[in-house]
């Protein structure tokens, strides 16, 4: 569904991403491992339109996309929730909601019940500003935001981040839910346990190169990882 | 009661122009509330829309030249935007504001220019310069008429920018650009609507503060321009309500020193009210407050 072929990316004057690729099949959920600075936010900047990329190419569902502007990457059916969930904290969480279906021009309601259903407490707090929401509602409510937009491919950067092992939890079974509601997911995360439990294919990134890549599991049991990202 | 029977005519007509600097101070706020800039060519594109007025009522009725004197000042307002604001979109904020002052001056020029530097006669428009008599006090019908406008065209706005999608994106994009773009916005489309409404007020606030005056000269743009920019930081920059209030407050104030007779210090008394602001609430009046939860 996307592939990505020798992406190079440069970023505050270094550069960030030397030439990476990778795939990511239809109906997946795949991850991107490494420590901070390896350039998984840059990729998945990259994809969203954020950055230009100084080479390479992206290809979503036959098509280059590489370099199109963010509002016409939401338009071919990928969405990316930012790091840091990035909720908007004056909209309320129903305008939170609305904002991510912005490009579209036909009626929100069975969408709204559908996020609703994956989040029933957004529901409770549909008047609040989203700046008083918990970091783990602000989370849902950013998951929730970039589905109204009805993306075919769901980008995540550091979900995990700053939430409570239980609300992490939580976060991860619903990131399955609507992955089995068909909508593809690429994950990056520094909580490796975590993601490659969840991933179908994880790929590991160091200082801008793909330097492993596997099955979910095969990475799991895999020494170097162990060490490496897993602590033990 | 006395004082404000004694001095009815100054506080009516400082009403009036505090709808004035409201219409001026809310170009302002909002393209600061989005670009966190200040745009100094506003107050000139402010006296542009006045010599667009006395050029075209020269040759035309009055009822087309009031329209098209609004959608002329639009068209500049968008182009300044587009010309001298949006290629600099990832630069510095101080090269942004370098360039404002560019525009302003060029405004400025281009005036002198046209004008060879002589004040132009500014057209009456009828009904609005008629005399009318308020509690006693005589004034004309644009006193009465400029802060009734003013309220009508302010509901509106802020109806817009709560209630419709386009008011939304731009709560979202005065907030947070990536973000914003992560949603499909197009951030120039929105800062563009941001400039028209912006220039749409401006041209209504020019038609309405020159009927007050007969001539319009090509720094006419520059006092009132800095009196709205200072409403806006008094009532807290970016808030649409702060600048609003700010300006009738001004504007009433700045009439009353004329009424006890201390005409001389109006202008000193806004830039005074200014420093006070900056060292005692440097947010102003409604400054933003931040709810951000990291």
């Amino acid at each position: 569904m996307l592939e990505i072929k020798n992406l190079k990316v440069n970023y505050g004057g270094i550069e960030a991403v030397k030439g990476i690729s990778f795939s990511v099949p239809e109906g997946s959920i795949v991850t991107l491992i490494g420590a901070n600075g390896a350039g998984k936010s840059t990729t998945l900047r990259t994809i969203s339109g954020l950055i230009r990329p100084n080479g390479g190419s992206v290809i979503f569902q036959g098509g280059d996309i590489t370099g199109m502007e963010p509002a016409a990457i939401v338009e071919k059916g990928i969405t990316m929730v930012p790091e840091g969930r990035k909720i908007f904290p004056d909209l309320t969480v129903l305008e939170n909601l609305k904002i991510g279906a912005y490009l579209r021009k036909d009626n929100l309601n069975d969408d709204l019940e559908w996020v609703f259903s994956l989040f029933p407490r957004l529901k409770e707090r549909t008047w609040q500003p989203g700046g008083t929401l918990s970091g783990g509602e602000q989370q849902m409510l950013a998951v929730g935001r970039a589905l109204m937009s009805r993306p075919k491919l769901i980008m995540m950067d550091e979900p995990s981040l700053g939430l409570a092992p239980l609300v992490v939890r939580d976060i991860f079974n619903i990131i399955q839910e609507i992955n089995r509601q068909g909508v593809t997911i690429l994950l990056i995360e520094q909580n490796a346990n975590m993601a490659l439990k969840t991933a179908d294919i994880g790929y590991v990134m160091e200082t801008g190169r793909i330097t492993l890549s596997g099955s979910g599991a095969e990475l799991l049991a895999n020494e170097g990882i162990k060490a490496a990202y897993l602590g033990s | 009661m006395a004082f404000i029977e004694k001095n009815l005519p100054y506080i009516l007509a400082g009403i009036s122009v505090g709808g004035q600097y409201a219409l001026i101070a809310i170009g302002y706020t909002m393209v600061y509330g989005i670009l966190r800039l200040i745009n100094f060519a506003h107050g000139d594109l402010f006296m542009a829309a006045g010599f667009m007025m006395v050029y075209l009522s020269a040759t035309l009725p009055l009822y087309i030249a009031i329209p098209l004197v609004i959608i002329l000042t639009v068209i500049l307002g968008f182009l300044i935007e587009r010309v001298a604001y949006k290629p600099l979109r990832k630069a510095p904020r101080m090269s942004v504001m370098i360039s404002a002052i560019g525009v302003s001056y060029f405004i400025q020029n281009s005036a002198w220019y046209i004008t060879s530097g002589l004040a132009k006669q500014y057209p009456t428009i009828p009904v609005i310069s008629n005399s009318i008599n308020v509690w006693g006090s005589t004034t004309t019908v644009v006193t009465v008429i400029t802060p009734i406008l003013t309220i009508i065209l302010v509901a509106a706005l802020v109806a817009l920018i709560r209630y419709t999608k386009i008011g939304m994106a731009m709560r979202a994009v005065s907030r947070d650009f990536e973000t914003s773009q992560l949603m499909g916005i197009r951030i120039n489309t929105v800062i563009s609507y941001t400039f028209v409404i912006g220039s749409f007020l401006a041209a209504v606030g020019s038609l309405l503060y020159f009927t007050n005056y007969t001539t319009v000269t090509p720094t006419a743009g520059s006092m009132p321009g800095l009196k709205a920019f200072v409403a806006a930081v008094f009532g807290g920059i970016g808030s649409i309500p702060g600048a609003v209030l700010g300006a009738f407050i001004i504007g009433i104030c700045e009439n009353i020193i004329k009424g006890l007779g201390w005409t001389t210090f109006y202008d000193a008394f806004t830039f005074a009210l200014l420093i006070i602001i900056l060292i005692a609430k440097p947010s102003g009046l409604f400054g933003e407050k931040s709810t951000d939860k990291v």
